[in-house]
């Protein structure tokens, strides 16, 4: 046969078939792909300060431990109201005639999944301080430090922005200053939000929701799972918060105190009643807790590190967190 | 389907069952070789204790029993004086009939085949080939000292807090030296060797191969350089250098691809061996895969993510894979003097790996916002995959058959035999890995990490070794102690399955605690110790490198000795050119 002599029939063939396949299930679904797809409405472009965050984010590598992309899948939950779609992706073209697209969906998860990141850890404070050094608000952390998007000052100057990290972190008894580059990084991260969907795709393989039965109480979920989830990054798993950045709730008046009112509050719309504290977003708000969850949440709080006080009624915090919803929707 | 995953019932998953099947088979496979070497050893030392005892014997004999000693002694010592039956002339040897043998020494470590000498390789060629493979080693070298790094920082990520050498930056240094220096490199270099062979004919240019060496040594280099500065192209794997630099290390391939073809095209014999089409259909797919995905004018948007599944797992398949398949097909049957087993399983998976390996592309994206058909369309062809694999190791195996014995004589065959199984097992869990469950359990986890380590390592780089102390004798005619070459050996093998068991493992468990939606940190504090292994792994595998080496280094070494003439020939040799220089110098003189 003229194959096994000829090379050039041979190789010919061989490279047909692969520019064939290649032009079948990777150039025309692509081209497809990049064609039909128009941006979600309600989105707009990254600013100029949260691209230039994109950049910092690339140039350091972030995906190698970061996904950017919520599976059509119940395990992916945790990480986004709906699962991704084309759409999502719309907006993201060549960043440059040098560089590819940077959509950053990512392989790995070594860390967390930022889709959403915006939404669930938006805080400026936090961010800051778990860049400078992720080990002084998540001690069990392995990401790497980036103190080189930071500069060490002896005088903060007007308009700059001080981190402030406990002094095992900060042997120099100089000031922490975010760089533009570590503000701009965080500008990107809190920009990392799903946009609603009218009609979302669902999650596959969920499990089947429990639903109360009327005439008996609310089942309540795990709150240390909920803390740990929601809070701990801030408050700490030991819920002596970081001094100067995020107050304790170990003793805390609000916590063991009997407004309830204020500390529903407080979690659902978040805090900046004292100076000496960095501001606290909306997590209850953002992250869409229920009322059954907040209530969890709440008799963590009384009774954990010493805390002793009276367990809270879910009824009661439902009929809060309604007038909240109420008065607060967007 | 309807998916409950729990602890206990993960077990019944096929995917799980595979997987775990398969794992035993590199290990019970150097489980054998330990057991084997083990039983030498204890057979080696039991001798000796005997030997010990009749020594004890000896000392106690009776006088008697010396005196009929000595007297059979006497008997024995008897001997022709030689001269009985001739005279006492010279002796002529005129067919040089009478030599010297050599006692034979005794060793502790059981003595390997040496290599044979073959055909005697241009020197032009064999200094070219060798700067490919020394290249290699340098990047080998290099690139998992940084690896190795890397893996530390898992326990220890404030080691340093300089970006150069910050975590994002690094692992993409590690991949790209290991991939586009070591392995592609080493790769290039012996298809220098083999394509001329194949051929029976002399490499078309010599200088076009030093040319496609430079570049791909400056693609390399200036990558490293520009990924550690934060200079990268947006994060999709194996993608991370820019196109100006890639396209380096692409014209490099395009050189040496034409380079090739022009040999195969003046070769003197009429048929092409099989490993000419897959050694030169690699190097076609991965210019066709470079260019796609490198093209700077097009890929926004979701289009990235499907041409980045389509590049990574093309690279992987149709470039090492593939060029490794066509190398084994020159070097196994030539390592075991005997035929491929069949030539026609070889096309059979030759096509077949073509027609399905350049579907699965997007099996790295599944339950993704790419198109649901695509993902479907990736999982069939992982499953295909089962073909030409099945065909490949079949076809090895079965070169071995009746050969097994060459095995414990050679210090190469044990890296071409690791390197099979792994093809094996390693591919055949890409399959599995691609099925829907196991893709929910084991998908962004460090279980892929290991994965690629199982066949990036166990397949490809296995057997990269294997070619390499097949051949570099040949073009130095110095070999490496095969102490050093069997420390190589087994640090890497056993550094490899501590690298990857306990990740497998860690990461499991990682994955059922995210489908049971555990706290995200829990599953980080979950696998310290597994990435502790790791790291412990990869110093094993890092050292049995700088093993590698070394014996490179005294494999290529020029050796300064002084060599005293002993043969007859040589003695006469050496007395005419001396007795001709002084003549000259009398003549210089006067």
């Amino acid at each position: 046969m003229n194959m096994f002599t000829n090379h050039r029939i041979l190789f010919g063939t061989s490279f047909a078939l692969f520019a064939f396949l290649t032009l079948v299930v990777a150039i025309m679904p692509a081209i497809t792909n990049q064609k039909n797809n128009a941006p979600l409405p309600g989105t707009a472009d990254l600013t100029a300060d949260q691209l230039a965050g994109k950049q910092v984010f690339i140039a350091n590598g972030c995906v190698a431990c970061h996904t950017q992309q919520v599976r059509n899948v119940a395990m992916d939950k945790a990480w986004g109201e709906r699962p991704g779609i084309a759409a999502d992706y719309a907006r993201i073209t060549r960043t440059d005639f040098w560089r590819n697209t940077a959509t950053l969906m990512g392989t790995e998860r070594t860390g967390p999944d930022l889709s959403n990141v915006g939404i669930r850890q938006g805080s400026l404070a936090w961010n800051l301080v778990h860049l400078y050094q992720p080990r002084a608000v998540v001690s069990e952390s392995i990401m790497p430090a980036y103190p080189w998007l930071f500069e060490l000052k002896d005088q903060v100057a007007a308009g700059e922005i001080e981190v402030s990290i406990p002094s095992k972190f900060n042997p120099t008894n100089k000031k922490i200053v975010a760089k533009k580059e570590a503000l701009q990084l965080v500008s990107y991260l809190q920009s990392l939000k799903q946009t609603e969907l009218p009609e979302a795709p669902s999650f596959l393989y969920a499990e089947e929701e429990q639903e109360a039965k009327p005439g008996y109480s609310i089942q309540l979920p795990d709150g240390q799972q909920l803390y740990a989830k929601n809070c701990a990054p801030c408050h700490q798993t030991n819920g002596e918060g970081l001094p100067g950045a995020f107050p304790p709730l170990k003793g805390s008046s609000v916590v063991l105190g009997d407004d309830l009112e204020l500390f529903v509050n407080i979690i659902m719309l978040g805090y900046d009643a004292r100076p000496e504290y960095a501001v606290m977003n909306a997590v209850g708000l953002n992250n869409k807790l229920s009322a059954a969850e907040v209530t969890a949440i709440i008799n963590h709080e009384r009774n954990s590190w010493g805390n002793r006080a009276k367990p809270v009624d879910a009824e009661q915090v439902k009929n809060m967190m309604d007038f909240i919803k109420k008065t607060k929707t967007p | 389907m309807y998916l409950m995953a729990t602890s206990s019932s993960i077990f019944s998953e096929t995917g799980i069952i595979l997987t775990l099947t398969l794992l035993c088979i590199p290990v019970v496979a150097s489980a054998l070789f330990l057991v084997n070497k083990a039983y030498r050893l204890l057979r080696l030392y039991l001798g000796k204790k005997e030997l010990e005892r009749i020594n004890k014997q000896i000392l106690g004999l009776g006088q008697d029993e010396i005196e009929a000693l000595e007297q059979r002694k006497r008997e024995l010592a008897f001997r022709l004086n030689f001269t009985e039956l001739g005279s006492t002339r010279a002796v002529r040897d005129e067919r040089g009939l009478i030599q010297t043998l050599e006692a034979p020494e005794l060793r502790f470590i059981e003595r390997k085949k040496k290599g044979v000498p073959r055909p005697a390789v241009p020197q032009d060629l064999s200094n070219l080939i060798l700067w490919f493979i020394g290249s290699a080693v340098f990047w080998l070298v290099f690139g998992t000292t940084v690896g190795e790094y890397l893996g530390i920082k898992f326990s220890a990520p404030d080691l340093d807090a300089w970006s150069f050498l910050s975590f994002g930056r690094l692992r993409p240094v590690h991949t790209n030296a290991v991939f586009w220096g070591w392995a592609s490199m080493a790769m290039l270099g012996l298809a220098h060797y083999v394509i001329p062979r194949v051929s029976n004919t002399a490499l078309y240019s010599i200088k076009v191969g030093y040319w496609a060496l430079g570049l791909c040594n400056l693609a390399v280099f200036s990558g490293s350089i520009a990924l550690m500065a934060g200079i990268n192209n947006g994060g999709g794997e194996y993608r991370e250098y820019i196109w100006p630099i890639m396209a380096l290390f692409g014209v490099g391939i395009l050189l040496s691809l034409w380079n090739l073809l022009k040999t195969i095209s003046k070769r003197t014999v009429q048929e092409l061996y099989v490993s000419n089409w897959y050694i030169v259909s690699a190097m076609m797919f991965l210019l066709v895969i470079v260019f796609v995905a490198y093209w700077p004018t097009w890929q926004n948007g979701l289009g990235e993510t499907i041409i980045q599944g389509y590049y990574m797992h093309q690279g992987v398949g149709m470039w090492f894979m593939l060029f490794n398949l066509g190398l084994m097909y020159y070097f196994l049957p030539q390592q075991l003097n005997k035929p491929i087993y069949s030539y026609s399983l070889g096309v059979l998976a030759f096509w077949s790996q073509i027609l399905f390996y350049t579907l699965i592309g997007t099996h790295h994206f599944i339950f993704s916002a790419i198109p649901w058909w695509l993902q479907t369309i990736a999982i069939i062809g992982s499953v295909g995959m089962i073909i030409p694999v099945i065909a490949g190791t079949t076809n090895f195996l079965l070169t071995f058959k009746g050969a097994w014995n060459k095995l414990y004589s050679s210090y190469t065959l044990p890296f071409y035999l690791v390197g099979i199984l792994f093809y094996f097992t390693g591919s055949f869990q890409g399959t599995a890995e691609a099925f829907r469950f196991t893709n929910l359990l084991w998908h962004f986890t460090d279980f892929t990490v290991a994965h690629s380590h199982l066949t990036m390592y166990g397949i490809i780089t296995f057997m990269l070794w294997g070619f390499i102390y097949t051949l570099v004798p040949r073009l130095t005619g110095r070999e490496a102690k095969q102490a050093t070459i069997g420390a190589h050996f087994w640090f890497a093998l056993l550094g490899l399955l501590i690298y990857t068991i306990p990740l497998m493992y860690g990461s499991t468990l990682r994955g059922l605690m995210w489908i049971e939606n555990k706290p995200f940190l829990e599953s980080v504090t979950l696998m310290a110790p597994y990435w502790l292994w790791r790291a412990i792994g990869g110093t094993l595998m890092w050292i049995s490198h700088l093993l590698f080496a070394y014996n490179f280094y005294c494999m290529v070494r020029k050796k300064e000795e002084l060599h005293r003439p002993s043969t007859p020939a040589e003695i006469l040799d050496i007395r005419a050119k001396l007795l001709h220089l002084k003549t000259n110098h009398h003549e210089h003189v006067h």
